[in-house]
């Protein structure tokens, strides 16, 4: 038994070398003086420098935070609404076709979305004359279709997991179903919607695929940018942003994390 | 006046019409284009194709379907192979993320209780981080003059630096590194509920620890295996920054193939074919995705 | 209290030649702190059913467990057939258990679920068929063998836990909380059957329950078992009339307690003065007291009876009805002495109709024979 668990925590070790590993080396380089990643040549700051004066990529940086926040919201309000209509309609007209369309996103390969949202647009330029031209709403959409199926899944556990009695006493106690919504249920269910929330923001601030099929001219955004300067090879520049990102998101993860934590704690000790 | 009830109803109508109406119109109608385009021909305009639906006159359309794209993927070896070399590379690469996944998830799930959430969290973490950074730290670590070949050239098992930047391996650790989160937190999720009494049980009946683990823990975790076996081979079929930034010429796969017909050939219409296909290709693992989820929430009621 | 066993089995054990099947030395269990099982001493023989009795977390679930393999003494031995098995794994012990969940493999058939530990032990194929048919038989669930769990009534369930856990002729097969999932009606025919078998069977059981009411009727010895700790070990019967301590009184039926101090005692005969009652209490109780020690008078409330002046009664006492619980067979009346202290009695309530009925704020003379009630030294 105890030597079947030091292998398995050796593993789990090992796992997790393997999976922080790299993104140790990035931050670590991203403080070297060299431009050559690879060979430390002593401590510097001054590729955070270079990118504060790289305009391109912060008027792009700016771009995908102002569509990762929109989507993050809109996502929200519809996988919210997924997740109610699959949890609690269950007789309801259309939810079969509805738990297909939202768990296929989460697998659909990017390229297949990006490519199939792209087409829709044109062709619906060229019938309705909108969406007009292709930018920061056709991305817009295309995140918003994506990351929805995310947010549903995360909200659907926590519907599936919530007591639905506590809905049924506010309803005995003479709340309408509305009221119960947003008394009792939207509280509940909330760690799964500020999870979900930023989930949907990571997701679109990531993607690269999607919208550099549906981006237009002017709007390019953060990956794309991200992109084609690591196409031309390993830049210090990059290392320095993974870090800014690395540090913001996982301060975000945790304190998101430890609130969750904290709260499923709480209610685990009261029930 | 309304009466409550019909007020009721016509809110739980809109709580499933507005996701759904979304879903059809921005992930479903798209495909018709696709499977519309691939159909037409490629051409020097702006949008580069001819629509299959034509005026030609006041009034008068003609419809001309084109199955030449279809019969130029069926000739052209080089598009066969990108689909057998992304079939490849998603079932060596998930068959790589269980032999890595399966050990940590069950490793996890027999931790202490209040280890295993901080535990899944550290799982999580990377997959909030970006992909596209994540994929480019392995550049630094994988290349000629990389931490992987310094590392191994101070220790001496080699005397010459491997080459891995640029090949399928590249690829592999690439797919690997990146979807291991996808099959660690389904797996983990069926792991964590399984009965700890069924084990007891099984020794009580005579058996011993690691035949209780293939006897018991294995085939009860079998739908956890196969939903996150099938998320992560799925997506990876269609990869493309990953074959693009670690792969070399040697890496053909279809969604790379799909993204340099639109962007660098701009063929639409071929490009429309390939995710046609590929679409197909891929409705029976989601299908059978599908079937283990299924399966895995019913076992949990 | 009913018994579904004759109580001549009694001899069987009380042959000290023979080794008893399990015998537990000074067994301790601690986690933390925290005393799970405190110093348990107990023997039991072949071919008992045994059971430990206990509210929850009085540590017989620990002990069971200790005695399936699942968990390793803090201290002490436990002797199973005479061999000291205190640290072999539960896979390598001759004992069995049916578990409180039935704990039967989702993922296999109801005959796979049987034939699990056969095929551990590598018994040929012709012969393990032979034995899963046979137990399928012995439960009566010879129609169900394809089914899986999940599609079986929870009584069915139990069978197959049963049937399980009997398939390798265990020397011992443990129980836990057998009935504790079936419901009122199935449990009490299910204890039937249960004893039925094990004396088909020869099979020494040891089952863990928190119901009296089972221990007593399915039981041969009961092991009432309180804070980690055995209070007493005794056949049903002597385990209702003879408590050695409170908390057996307590637990087991209902039970008037006086507290008072011995006067005297001559031969088996004690008086007691008590707090509540005005006149001394005279008790049957063999061994030695001496006078003015603290004691309790321990009286069943079947044992008291109402008294007319006629009756010829030293133990009376004289109170006020103060509530009466209509139970169909019987009726319990509780009575407020002068003192202010409640007693209560039960009384059949075909008796009650014949006799003049009792009512509420009514005057009674209550009395008990003086070997009906017992001593308590603890």
């Amino acid at each position: 038994m105890k030597q079947r668990r030091t292998a398995l925590y050796t593993f789990l070790f090992f796992g997790f070398a393997f999976l922080y590993g790299p993104i140790l080396s990035l931050v670590i380089f991203s403080f070297n003086e060299s431009r050559l990643v690879s060979v430390w040549a002593g401590f510097s700051t001054k590729w955070y420098g270079e990118l504060m004066h790289n305009d391109a990529l912060l008027d792009a940086a700016w771009l995908s935070v102002k569509i990762a926040s929109m989507n993050a919201t809109l996502a929200v309000i519809l996988g919210t609404l997924a997740a109610l209509a699959l949890v609690r309609l269950k007789d309801a007209k259309g939810r079969k076709s509805l738990a297909v369309m939202v768990t296929a996103p989460l697998v659909m390969p990017e390229i297949i979305i990006g490519l199939s949202l792209l087409l829709l647009f044109v062709a619906m330029e060229d019938l309705l004359g909108w969406p007009e031209g292709r930018g920061q709403l056709t991305i817009l959409i295309a995140h918003v279709t994506f990351s929805m199926a995310y947010v549903t899944v995360i909200a659907q556990s926590r519907l599936a997991h919530m007591d639905q009695s506590l809905e049924e006493a506010a309803m005995d106690l003479g709340a309408r179903p509305l009221k119960v919504f947003f008394a009792i249920t939207l509280p509940i269910i909330s760690p799964a919607l500020v999870a979900g929330w930023l989930l949907a923001f990571t997701l679109s601030l990531d993607d690269l695929v999607i919208a550099s099929f549906v981006s237009g001219p002017g709007s390019t955004t953060l990956p794309m940018v991200v992109y084609s300067s690591v196409r031309l090879g390993v830049s210090p520049q990059i290392n320095a942003l993974a870090t800014i990102v690395i540090g913001l998101v996982s301060a975000a993860v945790l304190i998101a994390g430890f609130v969750i934590y904290r709260q499923e704690k709480q209610l685990s000790k009261k029930s | 006046m309304m009466l409550p009830q019909a007020i009721a109803q016509r809110s739980r109508a809109l709580i499933i019409a507005v996701p759904w109406f979304w879903l059809a119109l921005f992930f479903v109608l798209p495909f018709l284009f696709v499977l519309k385009i691939s159909l037409s021909e490629p051409a020097l305009a702006q949008p580069p194709f001819l629509d299959v639906i034509r005026e030609i006159e006041d009034g008068l359309v003609t419809i001309k379907v084109n199955f030449g794209t279809y019969i130029l993927l069926l000739e052209d070896s080089l598009y066969v192979s990108a689909l057998i070399g992304s079939t490849k590379v998603a079932a060596i690469s998930t068959f790589f993320c269980l032999l890595v996944g399966y050990p940590m998830a069950y490793a996890i799930s027999v931790a202490p209780k209040h280890f295993r959430l901080p535990l899944l969290m550290l799982v999580m973490l990377p997959f909030w981080t970006s992909f596209l950074i994540r994929v480019y730290a392995w550049i630094g670590i994988l290349k000629g003059n990389g931490f992987l070949n310094q590392f191994l050239l101070w220790l001496g098992v080699i005397d010459q630096p491997l080459e891995i930047m640029h090949t399928v391996n590249a690829v592999y650790i690439g797919v690997v590194y990146s979807y291991l989160p996808f099959l660690i937190l389904p797996l983990y999720a069926t792991l964590v509920r399984l009965d700890p009494i069924l084990l007891e049980a099984a020794a009580d009946l005579g058996c011993r620890p690691w035949k209780q683990f293939l006897t018991i823990t294995l085939p009860q975790s079998m739908p956890g295996v196969m939903a996150g076996s099938m998320l992560v081979f799925i997506p990876v079929m269609g990869e493309f920054v990953i074959p693009d930034l670690l792969g070399g010429p040697d890496t053909l796969m279809i969604g790379k193939m799909l993204w340099m017909e639109f962007f660098n050939n701009k063929d639409w219409p071929m490009a429309a074919s390939l995710a046609a296909v590929l679409l197909v290709v891929l409705i029976v693992p989601f299908v059978v995705m599908r079937h283990f989820e299924q399966k895995a929430a019913e076992e949990l009621q | 209290m009913s018994q579904l066993r004759n109580q001549s089995v009694e001899f069987q054990w009380q042959d000290p030649e023979e080794e008893p099947i399990v015998r537990i030395e000074g067994v301790s269990k601690v986690y933390g702190t925290m005393y799970a099982n405190d110093d348990i001493n107990l023997t039991i023989h072949r071919g008992e059913f045994f059971s430990l009795l206990g509210p929850s977390g009085c540590g017989k679930t620990t002990l069971l467990r200790i005695l399936a393999g699942f968990e390793t003494p803090t201290s002490g031995k436990v002797f199973i057939d005479g061999v000291d098995v205190t640290q072999v794994p539960a896979y390598e012990r001759s004992t069995n258990m049916m578990f409180q969940s039935y704990a039967l493999f989702p993922h296999m058939t109801v005959e796979d679920n049987i034939a699990f530990g056969l095929k551990q032990e590598r018994m040929e194929k012709r012969a393990r068929q032979e034995r899963v048919k046979e137990m399928l038989q012995l439960v009566q669930i010879d129609k169900l063998a394809k089914r899986k769990p999940h599609q079986l009534s929870g009584g069915q369930r139990q069978r197959v836990a049963l049937a399980r856990a009997l398939a390798k002729h265990p020397k011992i097969l443990l129980l836990d909380e057998p009935l504790g999932a079936l419901d009122k009606k199935l449990r009490e025919q299910t204890q039937f059957e249960l004893v039925n078998l094990q004396e088909r069977l020869g099979v020494t059981f040891i089952i863990v329950t928190h119901d009296q009411e089972e221990a007593m009727t399915m039981s041969t010895r009961i092991a009432l078992m309180h804070e980690g700790r055995v209070e007493q070990v005794d056949p049903p019967r002597r385990m209702y009339e003879f408590p050695a301590t409170r908390y057996s009184a307590e637990f087991i039926g209902l039970v008037n307690l006086f507290d008072g101090h011995v006067i005297s005692q001559e031969d088996d005969r004690v008086l007691i003065q008590c707090e509540d009652t005005e006149q001394p209490i005279l008790v049957r109780h063999s061994q030695p007291l001496t006078a003015g020690m603290p004691v309790t008078v321990a009286i069943r409330p079947e044992k008291v009876q109402v008294m007319t002046d006629s009756d010829d009664q030293p133990n009376r006492i004289k109170g006020i009805i103060k509530e009466i619980a209509y139970l169909g067979d019987v009726s319990i009346y509780h009575v407020e002495l002068p003192s202010g202290k409640r007693v209560k009695f039960t009384q059949s309530n075909i008796q009650a109709l014949a006799e003049q009925p009792i009512t509420w704020e009514q005057e009674v003379q209550l009395g008990w024979r003086y070997n009906s009630c017992g001593v308590l030294t603890q």
